[in-house]
Formats: C-alpha cells, sequence, structure tokens
C-alpha cells in the first residue's frame, strides 16, 4: 500500500483543478499549458523566500477553497457617490453582465477577457506577454486558472473621458477566484480606471488577481486600487505593466482594510521619456496585514518615476513596504524618487519598510527614504488648545500625513471618496 | 474669572510649580514676570491642558468650573487661550480651515450653528488685516516656513479668531522688532474688553508699555514671590531679579 501525502500547493492545485477552459481558443489553452508547466517547478514561498520574508501565507494556504460563482448581491454601496463613471462588476472572478454598465465611448472596446479572448486580435497581441515565466507561483497560478476579467482597450489617438469603475467582489466562504484584468492603452491615448476590491457577506475567501497594463507610446493610463474588504478575506494582487517611449502611467493604490493584503507592483519602462507615478496609502487595523512590493525597472535613459507610499498603522496591524528601483545600464538620466513614511497609532503596530535601489548608470538622479514615527502630540495639543477636539486633531494630522500620496488621483470623486473614508476612520 | 489656589505641578517627577495663588477678574491684565526657568510656561500650559503635566495638589477655578477637570480642547471652547512661547509648524494642515474646524466645534460645543462660509471668509480679513498678517499666511499650513515674528501674529490672529474670554500670552514680545511689537499689542488692546482678562508673561518692561497692566507678578522658583502694580515692572528691568533673591533670603 503506498500512501501519498499532498503538499499544501497540492491542495491549492485541487481546488482550482475543478475549472474547465477547453473551450477557449487554443491559443489561449496553450499558455495555460505554459503556466502550468512554469507551476511544476515552483514551490510556495516560504520564511525563507526573501521576497516574501515578513509575508507568511500560513494563512492562506492551510485552507480548502471552493470555486464558485457567487450569489445575486447589490453593489449600490460600493459605487462613488458623484462619480460619473462606466460600471463593471466582477463576483467571484466572473464578469456580471447584469451588474454591469457600460456606454459606449468612442475609441474604446470595453469587453469581458473571456469575450476577448474569442474576438479580440489586439488582445491576442498583448495578453500573458508581459506575465509570463516570470518565475512567481501566485501569478503562475493566474495565467493557468484565471477565470475572467475586465479587457479595456482604449484604440490610438483616443482621449476617454468617463472613467471605468470596476468593481471586484468576493462572496462566499472559502471561495477562491482569480480575475484576470487586461488594459490597452494605444498610441496618444487616455485612459481611467478604478478598480475596488470589496467582500460581500461570507469571509476567509482569497483572491488572486493580476492585472497586465500596456501603456504605448505618448499614452496616458491612471489605474485607481482601492482595496476595501471587510470581513475576513485575502488578497494576492499583482500589476504587471510596460511602458512605451514618452508614455505616463499612473498607479495609486489605496489599502483601506484587508485581512491580508499583498500587493506586487512590477513596472517596466521599456523606452525613452516615460513618467511613472507611484502613490499608496495603507491603513491597517487590527490585526491586518498589509504588504506593497514594489518594482520599478528603468531600462532606457531620460526617464522620471515617483513613489510615495504612506502607511498609517492602527491596533495590531502590520505593514510591508519594499520598494525596488532599477536603473539599468543604458537608464542614463533617470530621475527616480521613493520614499515611504509611516505612522504607528499604538505599540503593537510594525511596520517593516525596506527601499531599494539598484543603479547601474552613472548619470542619474536618485533618492529613496523611509521613516517611521508617531503623530506629533505637540501639534494635536496645539489643535486642541484652540478649541479641535482630540479625534478631529489626529483625523487632521493623519490627513495631513496622507494628502501627498494623494495628489496623483486626477479623479475628484474619487479623492473626496478616499478623503472620506480616512476621515470616517479617524474622525470622530 | 480665574482662580489658582496653590498649584503644586511636576514633570517627571519634578516638581516646577510649588504652590501658585492667583486670582484674576474679567477686564483686568495681568502681567508675570521672572527668570527664565522659573516655570511660567509650566503654569502656561498646566492651564491649557498640557498632559505632560502632572498635578499633585491645588485647584483651579475657571468661571465656576474646575478647569483642571476638563480635556484641553473643552477649556479652549470655555473661552481660555494660550498663545504659544514657541509656536510650532504643522505642515499639511491648513492655518485658516483648522480655525474652522476649531470654530465649528466651540459653536456646537455651545448648541449653536455653525458659522457660514460668508461669515468665516469675512472673519478671516478682518482679523487677518488687525494683526497685518498676510492673507496668503493666514491660509497656509499652520507656521510652516513663518519667520519668528509671523508666528507671533499668527497666534495673535488666532486668538483675535477665537475671542477667547482668557488670553495668556507666553513669552509673544520675545523676538520681535518695535513694529512687530506695536502690532502685537495693538491686536490685543483691540480685543480687550471688561468681560475678558488678559495674562501677559514676559521678561521685558517694554511690552507693557503698550499692553498697561493693572497687576505685575513676579514668578521664582514656581512661586509668586511679589505683586505690585506696572511700576514693578519698572523696577524689575532696571534692577534685575537679584534684589528680589536677596529680599526673599533676607524673609527666610
Ligand atoms: N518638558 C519638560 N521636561 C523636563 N523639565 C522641564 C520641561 N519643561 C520645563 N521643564 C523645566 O521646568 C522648569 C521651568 O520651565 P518653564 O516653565 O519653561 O520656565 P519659564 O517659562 O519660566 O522660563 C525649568 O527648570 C525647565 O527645565
Ligand atoms: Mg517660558
Amino acid at each position: 500500500m503506498t500512501t501519498t501525502t499532498l503538499t499544501k500547493k497540492d491542495i491549492l492545485l485541487e481546488s482550482l483543478g475543478q475549472l474547465n477552459f477547453t473551450n477557449e481558443p487554443d491559443f489561449y489553452q496553450d499558455l495555460r499549458q505554459q503556466a502550468l508547466a512554469e507551476i511544476e517547478n515552483l514551490e510556495l514561498p516560504t520564511s525563507k523566500t526573501e521576497y516574501w520574508k515578513y509575508t507568511r501565507l500560513g494563512k492562506i494556504v492551510n485552507k480548502t477553497y471552493q470555486v464558485t460563482s457567487g450569489i445575486e448581491i447589490n453593489i449600490d454601496q460600493h459605487l462613488i457617490p458623484a462619480l460619473d463613471a462606466n460600471i463593471i462588476v466582477l463576483i467571484n472572478g466572473l464578469f456580471n453582465k447584469s451588474l454591469s454598465n457600460i456606454q459606449e465611448q468612442e475609441g474604446v472596446k470595453v469587453l469581458s477577457l473571456s469575450d476577448g479572448k474569442e474576438r479580440g486580435v489586439v488582445i491576442r497581441d498583448h495578453f500573458n506577454k508581459y506575465t509570463s515565466t516570470k518565475s512567481e507561483l501566485f501569478l503562475a497560478l493566474n495565467n493557468a486558472y484565471h477565470t475572467d476579467g475586465v479587457c479595456i482597450h482604449a484604440e490610438k489617438n483616443s482621449i476617454v473621458e468617463k472613467p471605468y469603475h470596476i468593481i471586484n467582489v468576493t462572496t462566499g466562504n472559502q471561495t477562491i477566484s482569480q480575475s484576470r484584468n487586461l488594459f490597452i492603452g494605444e498610441t496618444n491615448s487616455s485612459v481611467k480606471i478604478i478598480e475596488s476590491f470589496v467582500n460581500i457577506e461570507g469571509s476567509e475567501n482569497f483572491i488572486n488577481n493580476v492585472s497586465e497594463i500596456y501603456v504605448g507610446e505618448n499614452a496616458q493610463l491612471e489605474y485607481n486600487k482601492i482595496q476595501n474588504k471587510e470581513d475576513e478575506s485575502y488578497q494576492i494582487s499583482t500589476e504587471q505593466v510596460y511602458q512605451k517611449a514618452n508614455s505616463n502611467f499612473t498607479i495609486n493604490t489605496i489599502t483601506l482594510d484587508g485581512t491580508f493584503v499583498r500587493n506586487n507592483l512590477n513596472i517596466e519602462v521599456d523606452a525613452e521619456g516615460c513618467e511613472t507615478n507611484l502613490n499608496g496609502i495603507y491603513l491597517g487595523k487590527d490585526s491586518n496585514h498589509i504588504d506593497n512590493h514594489t518594482i520599478v525597472d528603468h531600462l532606457k535613459p531620460n526617464c522620471n518615476s515617483n513613489e510615495v507610499y504612506k502607511g498609517i498603522l492602527d491596533n495590531n496591524s502590520v505593514g510591508v513596504f519594499n520598494g525596488k528601483v532599477f536603473v539599468r545600464p543604458d537608464a542614463q538620466k533617470t530621475n527616480a524618487f521613493q520614499q515611504n513614511n509611516n505612522i504607528l497609532l499604538t505599540d503593537d503596530a510594525v511596520i517593516n519598510s525596506k527601499p531599494e535601489l539598484e543603479i547601474y548608470a552613472d548619470d542619474v538622479k536618485c533618492s529613496h527614504g523611509s521613516t517611521i514615527g508617531q503623530l506629533d502630540d505637540e501639534a494635536i495639543f496645539y489643535l486642541q488648545a484652540r478649541g479641535v477636539g482630540k479625534r478631529s486633531a489626529i483625523n487632521m494630522m493623519i490627513t495631513a500625513f496622507a494628502k501627498d500620496a494623494l495628489g496623483r488621483i486626477s479623479i475628484e470623486a474619487l479623492k473626496e471618496y478616499v478623503d472620506n473614508k480616512i476621515e470616517t476612520r479617524f474622525g470622530n | 474669572m480665574l482662580s489658582i489656589k496653590n498649584l503644586h505641578a511636576s514633570i517627571d517627577d519634578k516638581e516646577i510649580l510649588k504652590g501658585v495663588n492667583l486670582d484674576i477678574k474679567a477686564g483686568e491684565v495681568h502681567a508675570i514676570m521672572g527668570p527664565n526657568g522659573s516655570g511660567k510656561s509650566t503654569l502656561s500650559s498646566v492651564l491649557a491642558g498640557r498632559e505632560e503635566y502632572e498635578v499633585t495638589a491645588g485647584s483651579v477655578n475657571y468661571e465656576g468650573k474646575d478647569l483642571l477637570d476638563l480635556n484641553p480642547e473643552d477649556r479652549a471652547r470655555e473661552g481660555v487661550f494660550l498663545a504659544f512661547q514657541y509656536p510650532i509648524e504643522i505642515p499639511g494642515v491648513s492655518n485658516v480651515n483648522f480655525l474652522k474646524t476649531a470654530i465649528n466645534e466651540t459653536r456646537a460645543y455651545k448648541g449653536q450653528d455653525s458659522i457660514s462660509a460668508k461669515d468665516f471668509l469675512a472673519l478671516v480679513k478682518e482679523k487677518s488685516a488687525l494683526v497685518e498678517l498676510d492673507a496668503k499666511l493666514a491660509s497656509r499650513s499652520v507656521n510652516e516656513g513663518f519667520s519668528g515674528g509671523e508666528k507671533k501674529r499668527n497666534e495673535i490672529f488666532q486668538m483675535a479668531m477665537l475671542s477667547p474670554k482668557l488670553s495668556i500670552l507666553d513669552e509673544t514680545d520675545s523676538g520681535l522688532d518695535i513694529d512687530a511689537l506695536r502690532i502685537v499689542a495693538n491686536g490685543v488692546n483691540t480685543l480687550k474688553s471688561d468681560d475678558n482678562a488678559t495674562v501677559v508673561i514676559t521678561h521685558y518692561q517694554r511690552l507693557l508699555d503698550y499692553i498697561v497692566p493693572d497687576f505685575v507678578h513676579v514668578l521664582y522658583d514656581g512661586k509668586i514671590v511679589k505683586t505690585g502694580g506696572k511700576e514693578l515692572a519698572h523696577e524689575l528691568e532696571e534692577k534685575g531679579y537679584d534684589w528680589i533673591k536677596e529680599e526673599l533670603n533676607t524673609v527666610s
């Protein structure tokens, strides 16, 4: 008699093995097969894996998950007030047409990924191109087992006025979902996207989502990622971004809540004259664990990148920030600025902050810095001494602290929404 | 209005105030003088409600209330104002926005409606003119990048905005040139009325030419050791504090 012990990876794969993709075009099935082959050789990260040093996966991988399409839900409470946007709803990694409200806009195609795979030629040129063979297990898992997601394709020269708001919902108990987006901004195009990650009913569910983003020549793309999962929920999230010449990419990652959040943001700046803005705010409470790993890879000369991440950690929450900037030998005249500032509101809150610069070119301007502090008691007292209540004073200080990480959100209604969220968290 | 009785206060177990007694009535101006380190700022901090200082004995009655029982914001809402000796910079917090919150929270505390945007703007305009504080400065981050004189004028601007009953000015004159001093004194005098009182902490007689006190107190080693009229300030200016120390030694 033989016994085989299943590893945690096997159990995870078993959950995902329930999925069937045989209806897909061969091209895409082949990509999935390649990813499966990659997975064979990848193991779950351990505490010895440098990239995952401060983030243990035990909580996530010790479970068996269901793959379910989820129930009918009401998304109204997750709309952003006063925001005029196209609404796209994903539930447990599946596209929900009836809850979505997408208006035709000239010069932009919006499809579910599965429709896109059937019909989109341009999608085939970009899909999986920036995510394959990265030797990251969770990226490979999404490559192999992603269900559905959103394709937004801004065509050449199209300035898309109305933003797209994707509401990415997880629901049900111990569900696993793997949504997959592809955003393409062609030459001279401009498009703005918001994606809210929320949890509606249910707990201990896990989403491993990926967005591939292509920013074409002289194009502008803004992606605002709002993570606000209440209840026990887990998210590993990857953006793989590729920038062409003179393009402008901005990402704002706002983590308002989440039991376990790991963000992998990888930006390849592979042409001259690019600008890259990557800002983030993370508000930890209770035993939240919020980890932001970012990589900006400057491969070509004359590019600017600006990175500001601000963390406010309350209770016994844990924050992790690891920001890597590579300046490759060709990338002369790079300006790279990186900063991570944290405020710990209690003695039990923790931050592991590690900004890293790796510079292989000599004519560059780069700086990085990291700070950890408390709110300034003297300043709070000063405000109180004028009649401002302590909670309001704390809120003012936190808002002031977070402010310069909000500056790159160009959508006014969204900025206000985030401001309000911060205010209700820390205000009276 | 204010009655301080046998006030003792410590910081880090070190006793700084060692039995302060002081009575202040509406309409009065009191000056507190005294050598460096005698406890003047400690007294004003204790009155404003700074938590680092521990009151170990004594009482402070303000308008019939136990002042020490109120948190700092409620003291301010009840009309106590402290112009800080060293006003701090608060980057990212707008001076006027925070004052608006302060005014509205004070109004809510008193059961009044919020101030209208229009009235608030008019108030900012009027009061910043009073202390000749550039309207642009008034709306910047609190004290950020302000010169020493601008910080002090900003304190008086805030005082004017809040129209307190009891104002404590902690060395507001230190480091001011004569023009700035006049502006600050003029601001304080304009706000003076029969219903409010002012405590001026200073080293220099000079300020008291502009803000004329009814009483001058000498705080020395945590106690008020001498009280007189405005002529006491002249005497201190001329002779310094040594004669007071000697007087104390001969008494004890
Ligand atoms: N935060 C503090 N920690 C320790 N000692 C202090 C602190 N603040 C004031 N002191 C001490 O208390 C005494 C009185 O200080 P202060 O009230 O500032 O005097 P003044 O304003 O009269 O110059 C000084 O000896 C000073 O060193
Ligand atoms: Mg002092």
